[in-house]
């Protein structure tokens, strides 16, 4: 059985998901339960596979016992099992946080869907979860592919759950683009395959140091880096994100955001590093520059178009694409300390992005209200929650002692080792700017009183009556950005193995 | 001129994409940037079967069992990208079947299908 664990992680949501469906033409009513089950099982597998990496290296499976290349490969190293773990901690937690977010009575998801669609919505949960831990084990571009589009489309479903008549637009406007993506990514895939003959990463990367001089193989990195761009939403391919997480449902948000653009950031660094080596993207083409200067962009301009919303989620959708530009930023470094932030920011990003969200659908679960501004004297009412929220936006904005700072100390310390110092003032600029939006919040939700609140239609209760929120809401964003403190104390913990991840990417 | 008759497949495919492109972007109906979508996704599946023929080939079924004389590959076309492609035609259409149904959704809320009225509507 132990040998067969790496497909365990992918396939036990996967046939959870069937079954929960199925449950559905019975009369019991056990869907959250068994995705709960479901994603506790993944995360005991993924940190099981993460304890053997660490014990024995990296080690491979291969599906049917065909060997590769003619078979498909699922290979576990350090950075597989970094991700795997990161994932699936955020897909448990956000599943216990469904019990009262979605079946609660006072549920906005629930009153689109009803009862009969949290079904439905369990289901594609389930089948998100197990694209997402397919794209992190798989070795094979082709499979990357398959497990992408079953993430996509999950994903493009649920966005279309929110409660704002405008999400079914925004959902749309993902399914588009999105599908746009995953087409660019499919050519390039098939560049490679009439070059080389083979789908395998691992074969690519002995066989394409032949054709570094050939223009399709250029096209096919071209099309790679533009395709997992849309799905990764850097910088000027941005466009469907603020809508999608915006208004998709407060748990969406926390796992499109968290989980999901931080997958298509790690299949880009796995094409990039894994089946066109080091030696390609940094000698051949001059991307550290263009890279440093995309994720300059990224980084002031995320962060410059938060600043502008009014909306609580907007602003946190914004948020994630100016640190996109983080990661992008550790690839353009170059070197070990440089990538290690970047790997650090994946797990760093993911718990603290999601802890956010999870925080922000509590709010809106009691108050219903979205507006910033209306957000006043907050901090008396919801205690815990705004506890919460404070804490993860210390660790967005990089104060000492949560993760966040962690990442961007490695990201100053590997820019100035590789000589690239006007990096520095980008990196301080951008941590800057998100002071000034969480801070807005911030001060907003503590040190304002509620005298003055507008009260708008009837939909908003008193503001007597909010009262904190059930402790379903408010533990799984506290443990998740607890986490974030106990691993910036800790850090040597994951900085352990990002170190080990980078050197291997770098070196292999 | 060889250049572009020898290998007019790949010539229809890169048009056939830029199409498809082109409707997901200038055209308003909703309904007609789907179809966009599917015209550049078909485009692709184009592209693969286009490397996979090879010349004088025939179908890849093997039609003596082992132990008769050796399978020689250039007698037979490629079929890997043949089965990539029907994985792709699924994916293609689940995605298809998604967004019709965003669609049904956009025109029960909406009451149009026209993307700037509904924009005007979000005023």
């Amino acid at each position: 059985m132990t040998e067969h664990l790496s497909i365990l992680v992918v396939i036990t949501p996967l046939f959870i998901s069937f079954f929960v469906f199925l449950l559905s033409l019975t009369k019991y009513r056990y869907e959250w339960h068994f995705t709960v089950i479901a994603t506790c099982l993944s995360f005991l597998i993924a940190l099981s596979l993460l304890f053997r990496v660490l014990q024995t290296g990296p080690f491979s499976y291969r599906l049917g016992g065909w060997a590769p290349p003619w078979g498909i490969e699922y290979r576990v190293d350090y950075l597989s099992g970094l991700m795997l773990v990161t994932v699936a901690l955020v897909v448990f937690i956000t599943s216990v946080y469904a019990g009262k977010s979605i079946r609660g009575s006072g549920s906005l998801t629930r009153e689109i869907i009803g009862e009969e669609g949290e079904v439905s919505f369990f289901t594609l949960y389930l089948l998100l979860a197990a694209g997402l831990f397919g794209i992190i084990m798989t070795a094979d571009l082709f499979n990357l592919y398959v497990f992408l589009e079953i993430t996509s489309l999950s994903a493009y479903a649920l966005v279309g759950t929110g409660y704002k008549k405008r999400a079914i637009v925004a959902g749309f406007n993902y399914l588009i683009l999105g599908s746009i993506g995953a087409c660019l990514y499919l050519l390039s895939v098939g560049y490679l395959y009439i070059m080389t003959g083979t789908l395998n990463m691992a074969d690519l990367a002995q066989k394409l140091p032949l054709f570094y001089d050939s223009r399709l193989i250029l096209v096919a990195f071209a099309l790679l880096m533009a395709g997992l761009s849309i799905k990764m939403a850097l910088f000027p391919l941005h466009a469907w994100l603020p809508d999608a997480h915006g208004l998709a449902p407060s748990i969406i948000s926390s796992i499109l955001s968290g989980c999901v653009i931080e997958v298509a950031a790690y299949a880009m660094l796995r094409a990039m590093f894994t089946v066109y080596t080091p030696a390609f993207i940094f000698e051949v083409l001059p991307l550290k520059e263009v890279l440093s200067i995309a994720a300059a962009v990224a980084m002031i301009g995320g962060s410059t178009i938060a600043l502008a919303q009014k909306d609580i989620k907007r602003m946190l959708a914004c948020s994630s694409v100016g640190q996109m530009g983080y990661i992008v930023l550790g690839i353009a470094i170059a070197n070990q300390t440089g990538l290690t932030g970047s790997l650090m920011h994946f797990f760093s990003h993911a718990v603290i992005k999601a802890s956010l969200f999870l925080a922000v659908g509590a709010i809106i679960y009691q108050t219903r209200i979205y507006d910033i501004t209306r957000l006043r004297g907050l901090g008396k009412k919801m205690p815990v929650t705004m506890t919460t929220f404070t804490i993860g936006a210390l660790g967005m904005i990089g104060i000492p002692l949560t993760t966040g700072f962690v990442t961007e100390w490695k990201l100053a310390i590997g820019a100035l080792e590789a000589g690239r110092w006007p990096l520095v003032p980008v990196i301080l600029l951008s941590a800057m700017l998100n002071a000034v939006y969480f801070g807005r919040v911030l001060e907003i939700v503590w040190f304002k009183k509620d005298d003055d609140q507008p009260h708008g239609s009837g939909e908003t209760p008193e503001p007597a009556a909010v009262t904190e929120a059930h402790p379903l809401l408010t533990i799984p964003p506290l443990i998740l950005v607890s986490l974030s403190i106990v691993f910036g104390i800790a850090a040597f913990v994951p900085l352990s193995i990002a170190k080990k991840a980078a050197s291997m990417l770098l070196g292999g | 001129m060889e250049y572009i008759i020898s290998k007019y497949n790949y010539w229809v495919y890169i048009m056939l994409m830029m199409i498809g492109f082109y409707a997901m972007m200038g055209k308003r109906n909703l309904v007609k940037k789907i179809v966009g979508l599917n015209i550049f996704q078909t485009s692709i599946i184009l592209y693969f079967i286009s490397i996979a023929a090879k010349k004088g080939a025939s179908i890849p079924i093997v039609f003596h069992g082992h132990g008769h004389e050796p399978v020689r590959a250039f007698h037979y076309v490629n079929p890997l990208p043949h089965v990539l492609m029907l994985t792709a035609i699924v994916v293609m259409v689940s995605t298809f079947g998604v967004a019709l149904a965003f669609i049904i959704r956009i025109y029960r809320t909406y009451g149009t299908l026209e993307e700037d009225e509904i924009l005007a509507q979000e005023e």
